[in-house]
């Protein structure tokens, strides 16, 4: 079991809380504590409106060990409005034809379980078409 | 950093097993029989430090503390030991160490082994344990792999420089020509165009075709300084003379650009500055090419093509044969055994440049330029071969 | 309003909070997939029974009583215009909680930003938990305990394989942020519950489906439990159907919403705004508030709304609302109820199956 992994990262997955650096203004996903953009250090919180496009794609015909269940699936590189890029799935795509520069926005959803049925569950973010403008 | 007035750095004596499913063979097993193949394709001389590149023997065959583990089941127990992991990397990683150890003159001669026992897990467990060499927190744990970072530089490659599919032919198929003559390759048979193009698709854009195929496999190299090789060592010293190492951002997502693999570029830079020669000076050019885009980009960052002109420069490059690209088979036809990719490629091109690659002789080949990659470039390792008269 | 002082005849008081409430944000959800009647039908009578509703919407792989309440919460934060930490609960009605042990409601205020300062519970009453915890929430603003509280319905409607459920069971619902009803889109006039042991519905501990008394959950049920609720809080504050301009009912299939609403003396035509059933089936505890979500995107200052709810049992909750005027603006800051419901993609039963965990893995 890995609870305080997930735990210590629930914000994030949950939210897309990063930071902002006080220095130079950078949007920072994921957290690091130093501004990739001038070094500084940043600490503070900053909530990014999850609105972003679609930077590149794959759909995935087979996943990890706790992924076999999810696939095929879509992952991509998201490119947040805010600036940072973020990898992870995209969802409820339906008959949606992915395209790189597509809209998309954020949603909390299940990413896996921890073990078996018997484990804590997983929650995260992943992306899917906007559904408001 | 060159050092010019300091003795060589060459490696006398190198070993290889087969890369397979070496399903009755185990991790120490493997790295043992590269281990003597080189002791005693060096003429018997004994190392004073091992350094073992591995990336998953605690994760498929739990099992850690590999440098008591070997140099004891060797039978050179009570010599240092240690491992030395960069993802895909680690080879080059290993070679650098034991040259740094070499180069300081606290050791005399050293080896490198590079082992991966990738068949002790079947299943995706395989695959779980390779995304590892990810950022697990922001990248593994969403149900990302290796295989799909590759797919998602593809993917953005072919938008950005309008290219299709078919572009990227020519590497992997090269290989696969290469290792027909290569006894020690996984797969021992040509590919034609065709085949490539209509391959089953696996993480789109990415077919089966353009990667890798992981498997067992070890690789080692015995090195000293030339002032020490034996008057009575019969085969010929080859001469690291570049080596270095650098490290990217981890995720793609972090690096500002993608699809520019600066590791990459900056180790062959720096690498082939230390030998001083250019880039384009080798006869062996051995690139990283777990996935077909690698090298695409991996050519482009080291100045080889303008960007965006990777596939074209990979196209005449081929057919010219100059620098000749994946001579025994590349990781895409000799296999895939992560962290002992970038031994076995040590291994060729000192086979190379001794003149004795068999069927996969590059004929008067003197200089060989080798680079592996950890991830998406997140580490490179390149390094300069070049052969030295016999004294 | 005048004192509370209950019903001359029938001496029922209806709950009204000294402090005025009302709804001061709201959020629908509707997963993407939908289930058409027609291939329930294919699979289990070769296609000859006709089905309760048309579709029903059906929640995918990713998605449990937690997210979809994360996104009806956001939703409804969206339109409070509220910061998340000034709500003091998040209480989550269902009876598909992702946890058998371990509250829903502590990872929707998580996710919402709304800890460490609330309370955080799941509420269980078959399909009026949502409901259930919305009165909660009126009590906890209405006691002046706190300015803010959320409510949600929400479920993954479990139906057995082959049973008449299995049409209708769906998923989705709503959530309801409750303060002060001067901050109010809609003021809660008053609240009635009614509420016996009338086992028509379960689920034991350990079982995966529930089981259910087939007509007996009809008359003496729902209809008695609806109209029962209904028709004494109408009678305790002196009103009339034609007051209402719309009323909403649990609805599990098309029709019984369509016959209390008769029953309880209202038109098609105030019904049927609410009634979603047909095109996204019976969502359990975010039924009639999902239905509610579809008046309010719509609705007018000064229009009230009878809603009541049912779960099996089994009780109803009786709510008649107020439209204020806040409504107007609020109704465009986050996704309408229509344009979930109009995001559809068709799926089969294979798909289905597969979505709903209904394949043996193991």
């Amino acid at each position: 079991m890995e609870i305080p992994r997930h735990w210590r990262l629930k914000q994030q997955r949950y939210a897309l809380v990063g930071e902002v650096c006080p220095h130079c203004d950078a949007k920072i996903f994921p957290p690091r504590d130093v501004c990739p953009e001038c070094g500084g250090e940043a600490r503070e919180a900053y909530n990014f409106s999850g609105k972003g496009e679609v930077y590149s794609f794959t759909r995935m015909g087979e996943g990890p060990a706790g992924f076999e269940e999810q696939a095929p699936y879509t992952v991509a590189l998201v490119k947040l409005a805010e600036g940072p890029v973020v990898t992870a799935q995209l969802t409820d795509l339906g008959d949606t034809k992915v395209e790189i520069g597509m809209p998309v926005e954020m949603v909390t959803r299940r990413i896996r379980q921890d073990g078996d049925e018997r484990g804590m569950i997983v929650y995260g973010y992943k992306f899917r078409p906007v559904m408001q403008g | 950093m060159s050092g010019g007035d300091m003795s060589d750095i060459v490696i006398t004596g190198v070993g290889q097993v087969p890369v397979r499913e070496h399903w009755d063979v185990s991790l120490r097993q493997l790295a043992a029989r590269a281990i003597l193949a080189a002791i005693h394709d060096a003429g018997e001389q004994k190392p004073q430090a091992l350094y073992i590149s591995n990336v998953l023997g605690s994760l498929l065959s739990r099992q850690a503390n590999l440098g008591a583990l070997l140099t004891c089941d060797c039978g050179m127990g009570g010599i240092e030991g240690t491992t030395i992991e960069a993802a895909g990397a680690s080879g080059g990683a290993a070679l650098r160490t034991a040259y740094l150890a070499l180069r300081s003159g606290q050791v005399d001669c050293a080896m490198v082994v590079g082992v991966e026992k990738i068949t002790d897990v079947v299943g995706p467990g395989v695959d779980k344990a390779i995304a590892e060499t990810l950022d697990t927190d922001y990248e593994g744990m969403l149900g990302v792999t290796p295989t799909a970072m590759a797919a998602l530089l593809m993917q953005r490659y072919m938008h950005e420089y309008e290219c299709g599919h078919a572009s990227f032919a020519d590497h992997p198929l090269a290989a696969s020509i290469h290792a027909v003559g290569n006894p020690n390759a996984l797969y021992r048979k040509a590919l034609s165009r065709e085949e490539y193009e209509k391959s089953r698709p696996v993480c789109d854009p990415l077919n089966l075709h353009d990667i890798a195929a992981y498997a067992d496999g070890a690789a080692a190299l015995i090195l000293t300084r030339s002032e020490l090789v034996s008057k009575d060592f019969k085969s010929i010293p080859v001469r690291v003379s570049g080596s270095a190492v650098v490290t990217d951002r981890l995720s793609l997502h972090d690096r500002p650009d993608p699809l520019a693999f600066n590791a990459a570029g900056i180790s062959i830079s720096q690498a082939c500055r230390q030998a001083g020669i250019l880039p384009g000076d080798v006869d062996i050019l051995e690139l990283d090419d777990a996935f077909s885009i690698y090298p695409v980009l991996s050519v482009e960052a080291a100045g080889y093509a303008k960007r965006g002109e990777g596939t074209t420069w990979m196209k005449a490059t081929v057919a010219s044969g100059k620098p000749a690209l994946a001579s025994m088979g590349g990781m895409k036809a000799r296999g895939n055994p992560l962290a002992a990719a970038g031994v076995y490629q040590a291994v060729e091109a000192v086979l190379q440049l001794r003149g004795e690659a068999g069927d996969c002789q590059v004929k008067g080949a003197k200089k060989a330029l080798i680079q592996c990659l950890g991830s998406a470039s997140a580490t490179a390792a390149a390094h300069v071969l070049e052969i030295t008269q016999k004294s | 309003m005048k004192k509370n002082e209950g019903h001359e005849q029938t001496g029922i008081k209806p709950l009204i909070p000294d402090r005025k409430v009302g709804i001061i944000g709201y959020g629908a959800y509707v997963p993407r997939y939908r289930l058409p009647g027609t291939e329930v039908a294919r699979i289990w009578t070769d296609g000859t029974s006709g089905s309760p509703v048309k579709e029903k919407a059906v929640a995918g792989l990713d998605e449990d009583v937690a997210t979809m309440s994360i996104e009806a919460a956001r939703n409804a934060l969206a339109r409070a215009g509220i910061a998340a930490n000034e709500l003091r609960a998040v209480w989550v009605g269902s009876e598909s909680h992702p946890y058998a042990v371990k509250p829903t409601g502590t990872i929707v205020a998580e996710a919402i930003g709304a800890v460490p300062s609330i309370q955080a519970a799941d509420f269980q009453f078959a399909c009026k938990a949502g409901t259930e915890a919305i009165v909660a929430a009126i009590a906890l603003v209405g006691s002046n305990m706190a300015d803010y509280a959320m409510g949600i319905g929400m479920d993954i409607a479990q139906g057995r394989p082959g049973d008449s459920l299995e049409y209708t069971a769906s998923s989705g619902g709503a959530a309801y942020i409750l303060g002060p009803a001067e901050k109010s889109l809609a003021e809660i006039e008053a609240v009635y519950s009614y509420v016996t042991d009338t086992p028509d519905f379960w689920r034991r501990q350990e079982q995966k489906y529930p089981e259910h008394g087939q007509r007996f959950t009809g008359e003496p049920a729902y209809f008695k439990h609806i109209t029962e609720a209904g028709k004494a809080l109408m009678d305790a504050l002196k009103m009339k159907p034609e007051d209402f301009a719309y009323g909403v009912f649990h609805q599990p299939n098309t029709k019984f919403p369509q016959r209390a609403g008769s029953l309880l003396g209202f038109k098609p035509e105030q019904t049927a705004v609410g009634l979603l059933s047909p095109v996204i089936g019976n969502t359990y505890a975010g039924a009639s508030i999902i239905g509610l979500t579809a008046i309010l995107d719509q609705a007018k200052p000064g229009e009230r709304i009878l809603l009541v709810s049912y779960g099996s049992g089994a009780g109803s909750d009786a709510f008649v609302i107020k439209v204020t005027e806040a409504i107007t603006e609020r109704q465009k800051l986050a996704t309408l109820t229509a344009d979930y419901i109009q995001r559809r993609t068709e799926i089969d039963y294979a798909t289905y199956a597969r979505y709903r965990g209904k394949l043996a893995m193991k």
